[in-house]
């Protein structure tokens, strides 16, 4: 579980088979702002599998410059993207971010 | 989104995973909706709604995702979906290929014959 406002990382792992965790969010520290409840799971779902036990989904914002660099111009801009908590672990506040 | 924002991941996420690749200009021309669009995108939402169950949505994008390259960047939108439908029935044992393919060469010979 992750209250809104936690810092987390998107863990940077590959798994065979569906995956819906997108690959350029893997590795980058997002803050919880909805824990929008659980769900069956899709990574199983897609094998016809009842998708169980549930997973609990978080919203995550992004800045987009955490994600595409410094070089990315708008400081202000954000992604929000849900993620599965089993692909989430705790992460610090990133130091090059600002408030 | 300008090219040097790349995060250059790409590589590892499957072919289907396209977030921040570097892909040029997004074609934002609409077309017109062809018929054959609306009968597979309503077969899909036929067999995926809770009354059908045939298979879930998230099996079809499993399916897609596991085309070849050259077959994931060649088939049009809804020829990948369209090919996915078959294989699903398939694998959840609901029709046969044959089935299909016989079904197929029917409907081909009826509408050769409607046509004369």
């Amino acid at each position: 579980m992750f209250a809104k406002g936690t810092h987390v990382r998107v863990q940077d792992r590959l798994i065979p088979g569906h995956c819906r965790t997108p690959q350029y969010l893997k590795g980058k520290i997002g803050e919880v702002i909805e824990d929008t409840g659980r769900w069956r799971n899709p990574e199983l779902l897609a094998y016809h599998k009842p998708g169980l036990p549930m997973a609990r989904l978080f919203r995550v914002r992004f800045k987009q410059a955490d994600i595409w660099g410094a070089g990315y111009a708008n400081r202000i801009d954000t992604l929000d993207a849900d993620l599965y908590e089993h692909w989430l672990e705790r992460a610090e506040r990133p130091a090059a971010q600002g408030a | 989104m300008n090219p040097s924002h790349s995060n250059g991941s790409r590589a590892s996420g499957g072919h289907h995973d396209l977030g921040g690749a570097l892909l040029g200009a997004i074609d934002r021309h609409e077309h017109p909706r062809t018929l054959y669009e609306m009968r597979v995108d309503a077969m899909l939402m036929r067999l995926t709604h809770p009354s059908c169950g045939a298979f879930r949505v998230d099996a079809l994008r499993r399916a897609i995702e596991n085309y070849s390259r050259l077959e994931y960047e060649g088939l049009p939108y809804y020829d990948r979906w369209i090919k996915a439908v078959r294989q699903l029935l398939v694998e959840q044992g609901i029709l046969t290929d044959s089935q299909i393919d016989e079904r197929i060469e029917q409907i081909r010979a009826a509408r050769d014959q409607q046509r004369g």
